[in-house]
């Protein structure tokens, strides 16, 4: 399992303390484990390599920080320069022409009539934006009644015309969008590979009738080593003006995106952040350069555990935790919440630091385990579990099915996490933490 | 940029391969440096960091031919070809499952093509009630192969497709059922337990059904799939991977990992938009095509 890189440098920089300096003999070990980490997320070998020369050069010599320690300054120079890669000016889509034409161009399978679909309800919020859909791919079986279906989900008007010849398709529907006054027209076309000859010459005709203000290449986030050379040979054809990287709601983490903007130098604009038509999102360099660097992408974990949890139960869950009131009732809430929210194995990698939770095993079935043996609680030990001695848990782990020293240990960090609930709940009334940390 | 003409570069090489590279790198013994360019190779076809590194480990300590030694080593990870399996009674059920856009349907419909081919009664059973047009999709293939869908409305319960379709089988005496399912990124949970509940509704009707659970899987992706692979074996317990697009440039490296990890076997690769291109799969010859 992939181990957080935070962890592993700060072994990598125990050796550095107190030499003052980042120098080329204590800075191997570290560089690779970036690289290591970096090609975990699917950033292409070739621009890791690039990439290690920069890093290297710019962490040479750098004085180590005394307030922090080694590992971090390093780690904050890769992810700056991460952040700097990813980053550019031309993040926002240019739609000067009346109308404007966006067209979308892709592998198979990478998102395209979706994203198609999101960005017109994303023009129309934002922008004001009156699209017309042009469903252009007349080679899947059903996409052009998949962009229909979409369209009419999010009413918005999809034109397909003659359904099978694509530059018929694109040049009506041009002359439908001016005849019924759209300002932005949005072309699906049909997933390719590059290396297909006669497909990419259809994409290039089609380009040619509609000359797009955009080019919108849409990429897989859990794309592997090989697709930035698609994503070349797409630019060098179609002149891309920009990519959409999706799915970024699974636990891919994306290197695809850092190696395509390397590449072509062209701007990553959005993201998809979920199957509903509205989970697209602009694109943000500081959360992908932490997520390709396994740093964990906290906002995205945040977001995860608020679309899972149940709001009400949690704010209950609160206060009492506030308040300490913490009993194995709420405990046994919380894990059923934790459940919810999909394998742990997935939400500690979004985690900072959660490698150095080494007691934490992220073994599924404990939880279940953890249950069980609440479950063989009665009421009145759950709410007081200062009264659970030795013959009740005797009775609780043959109840439980589960060894006593498994009862001893659930008992164990119950109480060190009651414990350091009470921390919470002091600093926060002394005011030294603004808000509670995560709303678990 | 310099690295774009080495990726120009490297469009026109992938025809000459990586085991010519191989081959060449390898000749007059091996250095550091050669055994880094092979790892080089073997982490641009998506075999990942850990499984490169126990690749190039096992080949350092061993003594005979290094080419020979390198295609052993990538052939025993990869084990023995398997097969699909087939029910002693029928119907044989194949479930599809895999995360969006990685070929489920286009997988159903070449599966379907083959098995009529060999002249088996088939039927599809359209799980896909979420994506739009999904239905049509499959409805599509279904009309192109002659084989009948069961399908009911976009939004109905998967579950009860599967069901219908199962009894639909055993009263029309079809040989085979190949059921689609939703595309579903791993992590979420909900889409899962949703998963769960249609395997549970076939098995319920039949306890040694479904026959295989076919995961579909991209070769464009890179080390996710593992993670995949992981998840719903645990969720549904995959028998076996359906490796689709080999037709491009990536290479599918990631399989070695999964093999090795996981121990689930590729049982078909998927190489081209037509109804014939799904071919069983060939431990060495995807080895050579990986080495070429």
């Amino acid at each position: 399992m992939f181990e957080n890189l935070q962890e592993k440098l700060s072994q990598a920089f125990k050796l550095l303390k107190g030499k003052g300096k980042i120098s080329e003999s204590n800075v191997r070990e570290a560089l690779k484990q970036v690289k290591i980490s970096l090609l975990s997320a699917d950033v292409n070998y070739k621009v890791v390599k690039e990439l290690m020369e920069r890093v290297t050069s710019k962490a040479l010599g750098e004085k180590v920080i005394k307030s922090i320690t080694p590992d971090q300054q390093f780690i904050k120079i890769v992810n700056d320069e991460l952040v700097e890669l990813l980053g550019g000016k031309e993040s926002n889509l240019d739609l000067k022409s009346r109308p404007s034409v966006i067209l979308m161009v892709g592998l198979q399978g990478s998102g395209k009539t979706t994203t198609a679909a999101k960005i017109a309800l994303w023009l129309r919020r934002k922008k004001g934006r009156n699209t017309l859909l042009v469903a252009d791919d007349v080679h899947r079986p059903a996409a052009i009644e998949q962009l229909e279906t979409l369209g009419r989900s999010i009413d918005i008007p999809v034109f397909a015309g003659y359904r099978k010849d694509p530059y018929k398709i694109a040049k009506e529907g041009l002359n439908f969008a001016i005849a019924k006054g759209n300002d932005t027209i949005i072309l699906d076309t049909a997933g390719r590979l590059q290396i297909d000859e006669d497909m990419m010459e259809e994409v290039e005709e089609i380009s040619r009738i509609t000359k797009p203000d955009e080019v919108l290449m849409v990429l897989d986030s859990m794309a592997g080593q090989d697709v930035v050379n698609a994503a070349a040979e797409f630019d060098r054809r179609l002149g891309i003006t920009g990519f959409v990287v999706t799915k970024l709601d699974g636990d891919s983490r994306g290197g695809v995106a850092l190696s395509t903007k390397y590449v072509t130098g062209k701007a990553i604009k959005f993201v998809g952040t979920g199957e509903k038509l509205e989970q697209i999102d602009v694109f943000y360099p500081d959360r992908m350069a932490s997520r390709i660097l396994g740093m964990g992408d906290v906002v995205s974990l945040v977001e995860r555990v608020q679309e899972n949890f149940d709001n009400e139960k949690m704010k209950e869950m609160e206060k009492r935790l506030r308040k300490a009131q913490f009993t194995f009732d709420d405990f046994r809430e919380q894990l059923r919440q934790v459940k919810k929210m999909g394998s742990l194995s997935s939400m500690l990698e979004m985690m900072p630091g959660a490698a150095k939770l080494k007691d934490v095993k992220v073994d599924e079935d404990q939880l279940t385990h953890v249950e069980a043996i609440i479950n063989s609680m009665t009421k009145k030990e759950r709410m007081n579990s200062g009264m659970i001695n030795f013959s009740r848990k005797k009775r609780i782990a043959a109840g439980s099915g589960r060894p006593l020293s498994e009862i001893n240990k659930l008992m164990k960090s119950y109480d060190e996490m009651k414990k350091m609930m009470k921390k919470f709940g002091k600093l926060e009334k002394k005011g030294k933490l603004g808000k509670f940390p995560f709303r678990f | 940029m310099g690295i774009f003409n080495l990726f120009k570069k490297g469009l026109k090489k992938t025809k000459e391969g990586f085991f010519g590279r191989a081959i060449s790198i390898l000749k007059g013994g091996i250095t550091p440096e050669k055994l880094e360019e092979i790892q080089e190779l073997l982490l641009l076809s998506d075999v990942g960091p850990e499984t490169s590194d126990y690749i190039i480990e096992n080949f350092r300590s061993s003594r005979d031919d290094p080419v020979e030694t390198l295609r052993n080593t990538l052939q025993e990870l990869l084990g023995k070809d398997e097969r699909l399996e087939f029910s002693s009674v029928p119907p044989t059920v194949y479930t599809l499952v895999g995360v969006n856009g990685s070929g489920k349907t286009t997988t159903a419909g070449k599966l379907a093509w083959r098995f009529k081919n060999e002249g088996k009664r088939v039927s599809i059973a359209a799980a896909d009630t979420f994506r739009a047009a999904a239905i049509e999709q499959l409805k599509e293939w279904g009309n192109r192969v002659n084989a009948p869908v069961i399908a009911h409305k976009m939004g109905a319960d998967a579950g009860a497709v599967a069901y219908d379709a199962l009894n639909h089988a055993i009263s029309n005496k079809i040989d085979v059922v190949i059921v689609d399912t939703a595309g579903r990124l791993h992590t979420k949970s909900n889409l899962m337990r949703e998963l769960e509940k249609v395997h549970k509704v076939i098995k319920k009707l039949d306890e040694n059904q479904p026959t295989e659970v076919l995961l579909v899987l991209d070769a464009t992706i890179g080390q996710n799939a593992i993670q995949q692979a992981r998840v719903f074996d645990k969720s549904v317990g995959i028998t076996g991977i359906v490796l689709t697009k080999l037709d491009g440039t990536s290479k599918g490296g990631m399989i070695f990992s999964i093999k090795k990890e996981l121990s689930i076997p590729v049982k078909l690769i998927g190489i081209g938009e037509n109804m014939q291109d799904l071919k069983d799969f060939n431990a060495s010859d995807f080895v050579d095509a990986v080495l070429e």
